[in-house]
């Protein structure tokens, strides 16, 4: 039993130490993962619907940096290099297309913004709505009404 | 008043909204204002003639400027375009008619790998020297959307004539004669 546990310690200590086999538990780049990323630079279209030979070229490209061992960064790094920052399906963060990165978190922001103040405003417009059409409560009746009220009920129960 | 302020503000972000979209939309176009003044007879300077970019198959870089004083050819392609391989004979044929009378082809390949491109140069033996412009920012500066296209650039390095589409010997022999008959 005290050797099981020596012995699992030292594999243990082996795989930690290893960098070979903590790469070969690192998840591996997949075309698939990649092509959704990417464009089709002659048909102007994701590569993971592109038909065409240079879609096919494309592919051919990242799967040979997908067998020698490349992370999906690394890859499309190489295909920046290679094709331009057009081959990636994002537009550049830089001129008119920052509005594309900018303008849907503002546009987050402001609405939420409107919500913080208007919200409030609703609830308390509602309930001073709700107040001013509950139902009147009658006043306590008199004494007079209320001996008279008490004989009635006596001469249902006689 | 103040029930009028939200839906106002609603209305204020939308008009701002279609307004950025129509601005968006214009300034994405394509730029045609070189091929507007090439129309009209006017020789605008070739913009980016300063830009560095790296020669296919090698470590140097060479730029526009560095071919001032001679008619320069400058055809933007790509290896998998077809219009491309159509016209790389034409453009080889013309290099060598005019190579000798200070004048070159130069070609930029756009969105290719260097493998492809220097496969394509191989594939039609071409001897003309070629460049890459890998950020598109070269050729987009000439309103290039596209390949092939092709800028004739008179020895002053201004833009004299040009083709948005394949290039054909008759329109290069048309075109070429005068520009190579004018001095530096």
């Amino acid at each position: 039993m005290k050797h099981a546990a020596l012995g699992i310690a030292i594999a243990l200590a082996v795989a930690c130490a290893t960098p070979g086999l903590a790469v070969a538990v690192a998840p591996r780049a997949s075309l698939t993962d990649i092509e959704n990323d990417v464009m089709c630079v002659a048909c102007h279209e994701p590569l993971a619907v592109a038909q065409s030979p240079q879609a096919d070229a494309e592919r051919g490209y990242i799967e040979g940096l997908i067998a020698q061992g490349q992370t999906k960064a690394q890859i499309e790094r190489a295909l920046v290099g290679q094709y331009g920052p057009a081959v990636l399906g994002r537009p550049p963060a830089h001129g008119f297309n920052l509005t594309v990165y900018i303008l849907p978190p503002a546009l987050v922001a402001v609405g939420l913004a409107t919500l913080a103040v208007t919200l409030p405003r609703w609830r308390r417009r509602a309930r001073a709505a709700a107040a001013s059409t509950a139902m009147p409560v009658a006043p306590p009746i008199g004494p007079a009404d209320a001996r008279r009220l008490e004989e009635d009920l006596a001469q249902y129960d006689g | 008043m103040r029930r009028f302020l939200l839906p106002g503000l609603v209305v204020g972000a939308a008009v701002l909204l279609l307004a950025l979209l129509m601005f968006g939309v214009s300034s994405q176009g394509a730029n045609t204002s070189i091929d507007a003044l090439v129309a009209r007879g006017v020789r605008p300077l070739a913009p980016n003639a300063n830009m560095a970019l790296p020669v296919l198959g090698s470590d140097s870089t060479a730029r526009l400027a560095d071919f001032r004083g001679k008619v320069v050819v400058l055809n933007v392609f790509a290896s998998w375009c077809d219009p491309c391989q159509a016209e790389a004979p034409v453009l080889e044929q013309a290099e060598r008619t005019i190579a000798s009378k200070d004048a070159t082809v130069l070609g930029v390949t756009y969105l290719d790998t260097s493998s492809d491109s220097e496969q394509f140069v191989r594939r039609w033996h071409l001897t003309y020297p070629v460049v890459r412009d890998i950020s598109g920012n070269f050729i987009r500066s000439f309103g290039t959307t596209g390949v092939p296209e092709t800028f004739v650039i008179d020895r002053q390095g201004r833009i004299a004539a040009l083709r948005r589409y394949q290039v054909d010997s008759s329109w290069l022999n048309r075109t070429l004669p005068p520009l190579l008959a004018e001095r530096s």
